[in-house]
């Protein structure tokens, strides 16, 4: 009698639990399916370009020859980016956390997010019609008074197309991510060990070299892994600024390419097996981009109690 | 006793001896500024060289002024203070930048009569070469991309919300941190940096190997840009409904409610604000990615309505096609006003997303909690 009525009454919401946990439960595994989707089916069209002989492929010396160039072009590229932008980020992370007046710190964390904001073909047009054209002269000066390192080696470009500029717009494009997270974890320091130094006399340099960077180390190194990342797979920058060609030392000449770029530039005109070649670049692509955030979030999660990132 | 006193006051006080007096900085930037301008003055002047140089001259100055007087320590403290002002200032230098060179380029191109409102079909290179010589207006607009734009975007947001927001339901309510729950986070966290042109690839092998080979259409795009989004989507919303106070769920069930419309009626509606804020600032993020729309829509000069047929442009593809390859290439300008212009639209949408969603973010806040 009491037991009836009450189970009876919810039968309907009994099924809607059901149907919504089991909803729920359907997303997060789809995610899954996506993430394992994406290596599934780049495999798939893939496979052709990496079972022909090796004249069908572009450049006629197989598939390995035709990506470890630009490869190595995607990684200078990445390079060069880091190298401008890490320091700078985390410079500008520090003077949102420790050095701006205290009112003023949110409104700057905006103006980088800002950074962020811009697409990247946007970018990618300011590089290829301002900066290449600002930044060229400079290359004169660079080529004829250090030329004799072989990054620097001449005749250097004229119009600025180079891969140097493509890694200058590549590191404005990752200092916002690379800022960010820092200064989440630059706010994170506890504000002890801060209080500490001071009382014990440091200046705010000291108090920031004892008790800020030790703390956010991995948290750091982690951001710096997700900029390379970022780095690592951006297209847009690098299609529209470098007039790209074949792999070469010095960074002020047009030359190198990178995989993004290269598939985006002949993507949209190509078929058959110029197709499934390019996936397989992407799968390549793929491998090195998952394997940097990967380790990226594991340094993360090792430290998760400490730093509360993400 | 006025006596003893005077004396201490007009000399320094010993607690600030041996420090810079409080007008150092700006007395040294003064000074940087005059001997920068009159540097510049002998080697040619341009403005940003001035304040390349007067920087230089100010950090040398001050650190070397406060080694002198204040210990080497102090000037340790000033030089690092000028390295971290430095780069904040050196980062700004872009964004002025690239706004400034967006708006310079992009207005002329927004004011041209049919620019919103009229596509590229027809428009030839003739067309500018005559704009070109004879001075007369540039052809052409970006109706198509706008149209384009708009629909792959609400198609991926149309696909992602719902997964999203799902995920994160699962992952707060249902998860409860079990091994399924901390792989999702994993995986959503690593998806977060895939390429996007990885994630167009994706889309387009998926079609290439479901439909037929060489489709693409506005679908497929909206599905690699669905790749990008829904991890944005979760991270957000599991914030938000992380910070849902327990007291809310644990009354509801008090009263007898189940667990399902417990979430729907209470925790969604609590977090709904963070997450109307985070969508939309999902939304202006995929809405400025050019690499997985340009190999999975390709880029049309007409308007194309129709999602799910035949190629379709969009704001990104346009600015890039544009620019690449220019609608006539002897005479470039008209084409690349065209893609500045589109860049100007395309900025100006972002912006107002990221303000819509900081907007959202205070109007509809609970009244209780944060």
């Amino acid at each position: 009698m009491t037991a009836t009525p009450l189970t009876s009454t919810q039968g309907a919401g009994r099924a809607g639990d059901k149907v919504f946990s089991g909803a729920a439960l359907a997303a997060g595994c789809l995610i899954l399916a996506v993430l394992f989707g994406v290596a599934l089916f780049l495999v798939i069209q893939a496979i052709p370009a990496l079972t022909a002989p090796a004249g069908k492929i572009q450049g006629g010396q197989g598939f390995f020859a035709y990506i470890w160039p630009i490869v190595l072009g995607t990684l200078i590229a990445a390079v060069i980016a880091l190298v401008i932008a890490t320091p700078i980020a985390i410079g500008v992370a520090l003077f949102i956390s420790h050095f701006a007046p205290r009112g003023l710190a949110s409104g700057l964390g905006y103006v980088v997010d800002l950074l962020a904001a811009i697409p990247s073909v946007v970018y990618g047009a300011w590089g290829a019609a301002f900066l290449a054209k600002e930044i060229a002269p400079a290359y004169g000066w660079l080529a004829s008074n250090m030329g004799w390192l072989p990054i620097f080696a001449g005749p250097a470009s004229t119009t600025g197309k180079t891969i140097l500029t493509a890694g200058i717009v590549l590191a404005v494009m990752v200092l916002p991510i690379i800022t960010s997270l820092s200064r989440e974890i630059f706010l994170q320091t506890p504000k002890l060990h801060e209080e500490a130094a001071l009382a014990l006399g440091a200046t705010r340099w000291e108090m920031i070299k004892m008790a800020v960077l030790p703390f956010a180390r991995p948290g750091i190194i982690s951001a710096v892994m997700l900029g390379l990342g970022r780095a690592l797979g951006e297209t847009m920058a690098v299609a529209l600024v470098l007039s790209s060609g074949a792999l070469t030392a010095s960074l002020i000449q047009s030359g190198n390419q990178t995989i993004a770029a290269e598939i985006a530039l002949n993507f949209p005109e190509a078929s058959g097996l110029k197709v499934s070649t390019l996936i397989a670049a992407g799968l390549v692509l793929f491998i090195i981009t998952l394997a940097v955030n990967m380790i990226a979030r594991w340094v993360i999660t090792q430290h998760k109690e400490f730093s509360g990132a993400n | 006793m006025t006596s003893t006193l005077t004396p201490v006051r007009s000399k320094r006080s010993a607690l600030t001896k041996g420090q810079l007096p409080r007008y150092a900085p700006y007395a040294v930037l003064a000074a940087a500024l005059i001997v920068g301008a009159a540097i510049m003055a002998l080697l040619g002047f341009n403005p940003f060289g001035w304040g390349l140089v007067s920087a230089l001259l100010f950090a040398i100055g001050l650190v070397s002024w406060s080694a002198a007087v204040e210990g080497s320590r102090k000037a340790k403290d000033k030089l690092a203070t000028c390295l971290v002002v430095g780069s904040f200032l050196v980062a700004l230098l872009p964004l002025v930048s690239v706004i400034w060179t967006v708006l310079v380029n992009g207005i002329p191109g927004l004011i041209d009569p049919g620019f919103l409102t009229t596509s590229m079909n027809g428009v030839t290179g003739a067309f500018d070469n005559k704009a070109v010589e004879s001075g007369g207006p540039v052809m052409g607009g970006i109706y198509h991309a706008l149209l384009g734009t708009v629909q792959i975007t609400l198609l991926a947001t149309v696909i992602s919300v719902p997964v999203g927001l799902l995920t994160a339901v699962y992952l707060v309510e249902y998860g409860h941190d079990g091994r399924l729950a901390k792989a999702i986070t994993f995986f959503v966290d690593v998806m977060t940096g895939i390429p996007s042109i990885v994630a167009g690839l994706f889309a387009a092998a998926f079609f290439f190997v479901v439909v037929g080979p060489g489709t693409k259409t506005g679908a497929v795009a909206a599905v690699a840009l669905s790749v990008l989004m829904i991890p944005v989507v979760v991270r957000s919303s599991e914030e938000m409904l992380k910070i849902v106070p327990n007291e809310l769920r644990e009354a509801a069930y008090a009263l007898g409610v189940r667990k399902w419309r417990t979430i729907l009626k209470v925790v969604i509606p609590t977090a709904i604000s963070g997450i109307a804020s985070g969508v939309t600032l999902a939304i202006a993020r995929v809405i400025g990615e050019t690499a997985p729309i340009l190999v999975t829509a390709g880029f049309a000069t007409s308007i194309n309505s129709n999602v799910f047929g035949g190629w379709m442009a969009s704001l990104p593809t346009f600015i890039y096609t544009q620019i690449l390859n220019p609608t006539s290439p002897s005479n470039p300008d008209p084409s690349s006003q065209r893609a500045w212009g589109a860049a100007l639209v395309l900025i100006i949408l972002v912006m107002i997303l990221n303000l819509v969603a900081r907007l959202i973010a205070r109007i509809f806040a609970p009244k209780t909690g944060r």
